[in-house]
């Protein structure tokens, strides 16, 4: 049951040997000592982040045409990001109640945290309202295309959030879920949440750089 | 302090379910240091068994035929094409239906026929049964995978009944050509292309999702990823290629369908179209192209690595011999994967770019053979002083080693720089990659059809019938493929529907023209052999015995054959070695199942290989 074994050394592995035949026979079957929701939550991460550097690419090769023209960053920006950072940080310390078993306050903590993530949302619309109210469409420049697309693709990112976090909720306050699970989901919505709040500095930082 | 202490455990009693009350599967059976078996989703209606099938067994049959019903379009379109090429005397195609035929074909053949077949069909069907697992991790997702491709084909279908028909673009849908005034479907077609393809990265990542966990977290006990059948290595390599490129196609898409639809500059350059200037200004077509080819380079291995792994198990079942050099198979097939994702510009020679930076894509492009050519040399050691069986799966998967070494080999040719340029636009291209990516992978999934089938409907599909459909396909392959070779190298263009009276095209490829349509439509009709084969061997066919090939590995040692739901019945299986122990001396049989415990086989001494 090796389980701190590397990619290289798990491929090297020689299935033929004894010594290696006996210890194959005891494998547990699985490959690393997680639950499957968090691994499946590591993949999907994997294949954002892939997403998100695509368009990050995208952007900075695009960025290099004399056409380009920045676009404001009005401070509901920043408000909207402060948002998101105590999220972040409100989740962490929902975790650590959980662990204590505390689990009143980690109730409080989970519906802070939907009520945080739906105003940060609200905030992106009403960014969303005020530019395009003040003449920055889409097909005016592409950096403000780029804009709309980042912020709907991590908008969309956050709603997938919200509805896992709403299943965990749910579950949660109607008691049905083990000891184990209770922790086990709390961290991966926890994790998926500072995730989307690393993508939006990136993309954030991204756009108040050019 | 006190009163936080009552507090805490009451809350605690409050929040966590008792646990007798959730249900806990039975573990007695097993010691304690072993994880819990799986809970699995049983179904109650007609509806929830077969349509909305939460059975991975199911959703594999179904994503199958899904595939090959669009896979059916895609054939008939071929032939549509052919019969222009052969006869354009006829007036049979107008030209813009020829692009869209051209465009509907590409697309359908690599995506929603391969992709689909491969990962959604077989990656379903065999994952949880060759690694000892239930079902898929989360089978609830895995239906949804299934039913955003369902949505994405018919998004797909719909585009032929749209005002202006399907796109012609070309499957690679280079900007800013496709969403401009003259091609073919430039607004209606090609917005419903683009979402199709985007429900089908959707659909796929769920199902990826589900594939790679399987793999790495739910096999058998004992089964550990050096003992696993090079099939399920195949499958789910490429479904970690697909996990990392299929975004790439995703942002493409996007993007285009923003340029299409809003009008933004992503893509589309300043351009005047029909004597009007665009409102477009300063977007980069090459970018598309990176984005595309990013995600179409590993596509083509994403194909062919789960052909890769499911012909090295059907060559070692068929010629009842250990597979060559099984660690270097694996390791071949990580590194092709690795390797791919470093050679998607050898698509673009053409397109233009610097000296370096193309030979360093003609570099890599030259490396990633190395990988492939040791699989090659692995697999005919494999046969080498076999006791080959030419059963219906052997004839596929020797079919498929010649096919693939011919389409590699021309594909050497294509990856240098100074050869690429001039073969790029003429049909020499065109036999290299449906030698390679076309015929081959079909090749394999045939054998394989033939092979797993009785696992499927057990009973036996009919002998005969197979092998007159195996030489049509593969006689009739090289009568199509290879003459193209021939017309590229003098000089015959890809993508005209017509060469006209050209004085530069040598008149013998006109007659070879007409020579590879009857060629195509034979080699089409006998598919029809295939599909009555298909469909009429589940009622009619032989019966099968259990494990009719005699294989090791995991799949055919379910209690029941076919497998039931839960596969496995009351006890999941054991592994206590890998599934290439064939011919073992001293062993009574000529194999020895993965789950047969050493004390039923003292006798038998296993060679290393």
């Amino acid at each position: 049951m090796n389980r701190k074994k590397s990619i290289f050394q798990l491929l090297t592995e020689k299935p033929w040997e004894t010594d290696q035949i006996e210890a194959d026979n005891d494998h547990e079957g699985r490959t690393v000592n997680i639950s499957k929701q968090k691994l499946g939550l590591r993949t999907i991460m994997a294949a954002s982040t892939v997403l998100f550097s695509l368009f990050v690419v995208a952007y900075s090769d695009r960025m290099l045409v004399n056409d380009w023209r920045n676009m404001p960053e009005p401070w509901l920006l920043w408000f909207n990001t402060g948002i998101l950072v105590i999220s972040s940080i409100v989740f962490h310390q929902a975790t650590k109640y959980a662990k204590k078993e505390i689990f009143d306050k980690t109730k409080n903590c989970l519906y802070f945290i939907g009520f945080l993530a739906y105003s940060f949302l609200i905030g992106q619309l009403i960014v969303w309202y005020q530019l395009i109210n003040t003449g920055y469409y889409a097909t005016s420049n592409v950096a403000n295309a780029f804009f709309y697309l980042f912020t709907t693709i991590h908008g969309l990112h956050i709603i997938g959030g919200i509805y896992f976090w709403g299943k965990t909720t749910s579950k949660f306050i109607k008691r049905s879920l083990k000891k184990e699970d209770i922790n086990n989901l709390i961290d991966i919505c926890a994790v998926y949440w500072h995730f989307l709040l690393v993508v939006w500095l990136v993309l954030f930082g991204l756009m108040l750089s050019s | 302090m006190s009163d936080e202490q009552d507090h805490k455990l009451e809350a605690k009693s409050d929040y966590v379910a008792d646990a007798s009350s959730v249900s806990t599967p039975d573990i007695d059976a097993v010691p304690e240091a072993e994880l819990p078996d799986q809970e699995l989703y049983h179904s109650h209606s007609w509806w929830t068994t077969y349509v909305f099938s939460q059975d991975a067994k199911y959703i594999g049959i179904q994503y199958a035929l899904t595939a090959i019903g669009t896979g059916l379009l895609g054939l008939v379109l071929s032939w549509l094409m052919r019969i222009q090429l052969a006869f354009p005397g006829l007036g049979w195609l107008e030209p813009s239906s020829y692009y869209q035929f051209v465009t509907m074909h590409g697309m359908i053949m690599v995506v929603y026929l391969l992709t689909a077949l491969f990962l959604g069909g077989f990656g379903n069907l065999l994952i949880p049964l060759m690694c000892g697992a239930r079902d898929m991790a989360f089978p609830y997702v895995n239906m949804l995978s299934y039913w955003a491709f369902v949505v994405a084909v018919l998004v797909l279908l719909a585009s032929f009944f749209v005002p202006g028909g399907p796109t012609g673009a070309g499957w690679t849908l280079y900007p800013p050509q496709a969403i401009t005034a003259g091609t073919p479907g430039y607004n209606g077609g090609i917005i419903l292309m683009l979402i199709s393809l985007i429900l089908f990265v959707a659909g796929f990542t769920m199902g990826g999702l589900n594939y790679i966990i399987t793999v790495l977290q739910l096999r058998a006990r004992g089964m550990t990823l050096m003992r696993m059948p090079l099939t399920i290595w195949g499958i789910f390599t490429a479904t970690v290629l697909a996990m990392f490129a299929f975004p790439a196609l995703l942002v493409g898409c996007l993007m285009m369908t923003l340029d299409s639809l809003l009008g933004t500059s992503f893509f589309m350059p300043a351009m005047v179209s029909l004597g009007e200037t665009l409102t477009h200004e300063g977007g980069s077509p090459i970018l598309f192209q990176h984005l595309f080819w990013f995600f179409g380079h590993p596509e083509v291995y994403i194909v062919a690595l789960p052909a890769f792994g499911i012909v090295s198990d059907l060559l070692s079942v068929h010629s009842r011999k250990t597979i060559f050099g099984y660690r270097m198979m694996v390791w071949a097939i990580v590194g092709i994967g690795a390797l791919s994702f470093f050679v998607w510009a050898h698509h673009m020679y053409v397109s233009g770019m610097n000296p370096w930076f193309g030979f360093f894509f003609a570099t890599t492009t030259l490396i990633i053979a190395v990988p492939t050519a040791i699989k090659v040399y692995n697999w005919i050691l494999t046969l080498w002083r076999g006791n080959i069986q030419l059963s219906l799966p052997m004839l596929f998967s020797l079919g498929f080693i010649v096919t693939f070494l011919n389409g590699g080999l021309t594909g050497l040719f294509l990856g240098n720089v100074t050869v690429d340029v001039p073969l790029s636009d003429t049909y020499f291209v065109v036999a290299h990659f449906h030698m390679v990516m076309g015929i081959a992978p079909i090749l394999v999934i045939f054998g394989a059809i033939y092979h797993w089938y009785p696992l499927i409907t057990g009973r036996m599909m009919n002998e005969t019938l197979g092998k007159i459909h195996f030489w049509i396909t593969f006689l009739g392959s090289y009568a199509i493929y290879f003459p193209m070779h021939y017309q590229g190298f003098v000089g015959v263009p890809r993508r005209y529907f017509e060469i006209y009276d050209s004085p530069y095209i040598d008149t013998s490829t006109l007659l070879l023209n007409k020579f590879i349509t009857i060629a195509v439509l034979i080699v089409g009709a006998a598919q029809l052999l295939f599909l009555y084969n298909l469909f009429a061997s589940a009622r009619l066919g032989k019966k099968s015995e259990k494990n009719p090939w005699k294989a090791n590995s995991l799949e055919w040692q379910t209690p029941q054959m076919p497998p039931e739901h839960g596969n496995w019945g009351k006890e999941l299986p054991k592994v206590y070695r890998w599934p290439y122990d064939f011919s073992v001396p001293g062993a009574k049989e000529d194999y020895i199942p993965q789950n047969q415990p050493p004390s039923e086989i003292i006798g038998a001494k296993v060679e290393k290989t």
